[in-house]
């Protein structure tokens, strides 16, 4: 059941079509940056951007801190907030489920699909970003981490490679959100915007000082902790609250979205 | 192979199936009579456990659903409420994933046994379009196809025709006396009394989520113990056969006695002229109106 929702997931024009999408502000960037030169000043700016211009192989870091606040998000929201829902819509779920197919099964499959497909989304944009950094920022090979050493490119590739496991990983309370709004209502639409007011909410207090008891169980409290990966040593202690966190939110939301969908009448 | 007892389906306070004891057994072509809104809908989703009852049990293919769905679905196949499929994929490829999707259909034949019912449906020719290409008939025929994939005991078909022209749904009649012939059991939903006269062995009709009748449909079309009679001399035959004419409509009469030979004879020794004469039977029609027949006239809630 994975393998097939993993196929589906992948023959699907609309997953390549977003992933271009999710490719083109950090190309369009690049290429500014490359025609003028003018990168933002050290500390402002998406993280690692200033540092760009140096060194163009930490473009794909750049890349993916741009697209992390709001686009990975709405991405992983409609993927994920169409998973049921979609399906139901299409009214392929009632075929599915007399084929049959365990709700619960399915379930899994598909958060298992948007899994991968964020995986995929990360490493293209990281991928993309590289080349397109080569190529048009140059390569100095004098990464600098953030705390002021210098990195050697094996470091770099490593913790390069922690960080798309460490966002993969920061989509998941997103997804799960959007995976138990997607069983509750049989339109893809309502389940992806559902999930990105919880989004948008999150982001909002964690701008208020009033919230601030709340800000430690917030999904996107963390999400820039991946930068943590270029400090030198590594900072690990953020990094290790937002996977914990993660997984509290898939193991909330997903049982909730298994408790909602096993029991439910499906009459779409 | 079905049996329900006294299923029971509640949404809120209105009641869509109310006690429904269904009675499918192997063999059978059961037509599943109802207006529209009558809880057909719902007591096929209940029997393949996609919705689940308020009260009353389902057993298919002799196991308690929805419990045992993971073991007597792969048996059945089914068509619910018009076909579904992915849009950008093409007809094969919607019944290769769906195969794959679950346990009872082997990789290894997957390929031909989706030649073999393409071919049965008639879709050969434009199994490899995408399906948003597809006409309603071509649809209609894939999720046709996708419910004949495994060679199923059971075939639970809930409005199969809708959408088809009269050839199609010729064709799917023959298609589906062929499926019965080899031994499959069809339950067929259906608001059309046509096709379950011309199909069904057995007939169940659902009115206001109630089963208001079930029977064989030969038993329902037995004759009524009555003669139809049309002849001009009208008159004549009036007078000698005084009293047992019950009814007369111009130049046809319904005779009392269920011996239309005996009557035929009768009428002729006396120079009565007979066109046309035989036994009466109700009209599949005139049997469920008689049994759906709403005092008030009013279009149910449920």
């Amino acid at each position: 059941m994975i393998r097939t929702e993993l196929v589906k997931t992948l023959r699907r024009p609309r997953t390549w079509v977003t992933i271009l999408l999710l490719n083109a502000l950090p190309t369009l960037v690049a290429v500014l940056l490359a025609l003028t030169d003018l990168g933002p000043r050290p500390g402002s700016g998406p993280a690692f951007l200033s540092a760009v211009l140096a060194d163009g192989t930490l473009f794909p870091l750049a890349a993916l801190a741009i697209i992390l606040p709001l686009f990975l998000p709405v991405a992983v929201a409609v993927v994920a907030g169409d998973s049921v829902a979609g399906e139901a819509q299409q009214g392929t779920l009632r075929y599915l489920l007399v084929r049959p197919v365990s709700r619960t099964r399915l379930l899994v499959a598909k958060l298992v699909a948007v899994i991968a497909f964020v995986l995929l989304a990360v490493v293209v944009v990281a991928a993309v970003a590289y080349v397109v950094g080569s190529v048009l920022l140059g390569d100095q090979a004098l990464a600098a981490s953030v705390s002021g050493t210098v990195l050697t490119p094996a470091q770099v590739a490593v913790r390069t490679l922690l960080a798309i496991g460490y966002i993969t990983l920061s989509m998941l309370g997103v997804a799960a959100i959007a995976l138990l709004l997607s069983t509750m209502t049989d339109s893809p639409l309502a389940a992806a915007l559902g999930a990105l007011a919880f989004l948008i909410a999150s982001s909002l207090l964690l701008t208020l000082d009033a919230a601030q008891t709340l800000q430690p169980y917030l999904p996107t409290r963390y999400w820039l902790a991946f930068v943590d990966l270029f400090r030198d040593p590594i900072f690990w202690r953020d990094i290790v609250r937002g996977i914990g966190l993660q997984a509290v939110y898939v193991v909330v939301f997903l049982g909730a979205a298994w408790a909602n969908f096993t029991t439910k009448d499906i009459t779409s | 192979m079905i049996t329900t007892t006294q299923l029971t389906k509640r949404y809120g306070g209105i009641l869509a199936v109310d006690g429904v004891s269904l009675d499918v057994q192997p063999g059978d072509i059961y037509g599943f009579l109802g207006a529209n809104g009558s809880g057909k809908t719902t007591t096929v989703r209940m029997v393949l456990g996609l919705v689940l009852a308020t009260s009353g049990s389902v057993d298919l293919l002799g196991r308690r659903m929805p419990r045992a769905g993971r073991a007597v679905l792969p048996r059945v196949g089914a068509l619910v409420e018009g076909p579904a499929a992915y849009g950008h994929l093409s007809g094969r490829a919607n019944l290769a994933l769906l195969d794959s999707s679950g346990t009872g259909g082997t990789r290894r034949t997957r390929s031909t046994r989706i030649d073999a019912v393409l071919e049965q449906v008639g879709l050969a020719a434009v199994g490899r379009r995408p399906v948003k290409a597809y006409s309603l008939g071509m649809r209609q025929r894939l999720g046709l196809a996708a419910a004949l994939l495994r060679q199923p005991e059971l075939l639970v078909l809930d409005e199969p025709t809708n959408g088809l022209d009269p050839q199609g749904i010729r064709e799917i009649r023959e298609l589906i006396q062929g499926l019965h012939r080899r031994g499959t059991t069809v339950f067929l939903s259906s608001h059309l009394l046509a096709e379950v006269e011309q199909l069904c062995t057995r007939v169940g009709v659902l009115d206001r989520g109630r089963l208001v009748l079930q029977d064989s449909l030969a038993s329902l079309q037995r004759p009524t113990g009555r003669t139809v009679v049309h002849t001009p001399d009208y008159e004549r035959a009036h007078v000698l056969l005084d009293g047992r004419v019950e009814h007369r409509e111009g130049e046809r009469l319904i005779v009392r006695g269920a011996d239309p030979a005996a009557l035929n004879a009768l009428l002729v020794a006396d120079g009565v002229r007979v066109r046309e004469l035989g036994p009466e039977r109700r009209t599949l029609e005139q049997v469920v109106l008689a049994a759906t027949e709403h005092p008030d006239h009013q279009v149910g809630v449920s």
